[in-house]
């Protein structure tokens, strides 16, 4: 069996693609070969050693879906891909509108539909979430620069200003607002979100539902330590059962299929937790989750292979991730064989 | 004399390092603050605990009153202890 993945930027920011490979090969059932899909020709993941067999680069996202297609069956000519997990946000898209070709050719993806991407997209989460009450922070739509005129009306301060697709500022004032808007809009474009802010402590769930409403496994953690980029760089798993409950209920509601990281809020006043974001893949902890005791990465793999896979029951509590940093020192004819080639032997 | 209660999820390792299963959160009591939260653990009441503190410390039973007092109070504010 080969599976192809991607997301190997185990950077700062860090691609879930290096802990849902050594989550499959911590799978003790796993027989195969991974190959490594980048991006670029530095992403930390290629020069790891015992992550990916074989590293190939596929052209950027923008450059369209038929260059991304094209070179997808050019390795698959001499790879035989059996499955493809693409672990980050920003190509799952792409990802679900070639599902179908891709298929066609011999090769498997087990990822959510495009009406589940977009009920999760942050612009509709709220109505989504009010429909099946969930809490969610109160939220609206900033589509020009007089709408940020009614902030007022709608909130006190502070409020979070949010990009569409990435980045977030907690504003204490119009002033500060107006300048996290004229970055927000310069940077990811309308529309904006102006969210309530809401006091607490963050919570995370990461969990894979199979497509029918169920949900095969979940595992809930509290970050330990958060980076100056949000980014957790240590969390403890925990077992709240109400925080279980509402992420049941969210992949029952959405009937979503495929990985995912669910981001929640816990109030401080109320004690109620607030949904803050659904990300639509694995987050970059999720090797927590193997080792708390549910392998949700090497789950889906079965599931891509209509396997059956029990429910996860529970899960270890008190197990703790702690990332680091690591110099990888490689040769420059490795990096030339990327670069040159776009094709890499570890 | 006052009792109180730990939930039973709650555990304690032998350092005095406490594990909230809930919130991920974490403590860590100092000798006597151990000795005092194994005893509320066992079902033990305030009289039972100053009895013991003042056979094992010297110090005067005002003083153990409030400090006691403040301990218990700081539990709580963790939702480490209920009061019965």
């Amino acid at each position: 069996m080969k599976i192809a993945i991607t997301g190997l930027n185990a950077t700062d920011n860090p691609g879930p693609g290096v802990p849902v490979i050594r989550s499959i090969l911590h799978s003790e059932e796993f027989k195969g070969e991974i190959i490594g899909l980048i991006y670029d020709s530095l992403e930390p993941g290629i020069y790891m050693k015992d992550i990916a067999d074989k590293c190939y680069l596929i052209p950027y996202p923008s450059s369209g879906l038929d260059s991304l297609f094209s070179r997808i069956v050019h390795i698959h000519e001499k790879e035989q891909i059996d499955l493809i997990i693409p672990t980050l946000d920003s190509e799952l898209f792409g990802f679900i509108k070639i599902k179908d070709k891709l298929e066609a050719i011999g090769i498997k993806t087990f990822v959510p539909t495009f009406d589940q991407l977009n009920f999760r997209a942050k612009d509709k989460l709220f109505d989504f979430c009010s429909q099946h009450n969930i809490k969610v922070p109160k939220n609206i739509l900033i589509n020009s620069m007089q709408d940020m005129y009614t902030i007022p009306q709608n909130f006190s301060y502070p409020v979070v200003v949010k990009g569409i697709f990435y980045d977030a500022y907690i504003v204490n004032n119009f002033e500060e607002a107006m300048t996290a808007f004229h970055k927000m809009r310069a940077k990811w474009g309308y529309p904006i979100i102006v969210q309530e802010f809401v006091k607490g402590t963050e919570f995370n769930v990461v969990a894979l539902g199979d497509g029918t409403g169920n949900t095969v496994g979940a595992v809930s953690m509290r970050k330990l330590y958060i980076t100056d980029k949000g980014k957790g760089w240590a969390g403890i798993t925990i077992d709240d059962p109400n925080l279980l409950e509402i992420s049941y209920k969210l992949i029952k509601e959405l009937k979503w299929k495929s990985g995912m990281e669910l981001e929640y809020m816990k109030s401080a006043d109320s004690g109620e937790y607030y949904l803050l974001e659904i990300n639509p893949r694995f987050p970059a902890w999720v090797y927590l989750a193997p080792e708390a005791g549910q392998n949700l990465p090497y789950a889906l793999v079965k599931l891509a292979f209509n396997q059956h896979v029990e429910n996860f029951k529970n899960f270890k509590t008190g197990i703790i991730f702690v990332r680091s940093s690591w110099d990888l020192i490689t040769d420059i004819s490795k990096f030339e064989e990327i670069a040159v080639k776009g094709e890499f032997v570890l | 004399m006052k009792k109180y209660h730990i939930p039973e999820y709650i555990a304690i390792s032998d350092n005095g390092f406490l594990f909230l299963p809930s919130t991920g959160e974490t403590f860590t009591l100092n000798q006597i603050g151990k000795e005092i939260f194994k005893m509320i653990q066992a079902g033990e009441d305030e009289e039972r605990i100053f009895e013991h503190i003042t056979s094992e410390y010297d110090v005067d039973n005002s003083i153990i009153e409030k400090d006691f007092s403040d301990f218990i109070l700081q539990l709580k504010s963790y939702s480490l202890v209920k009061f019965i």
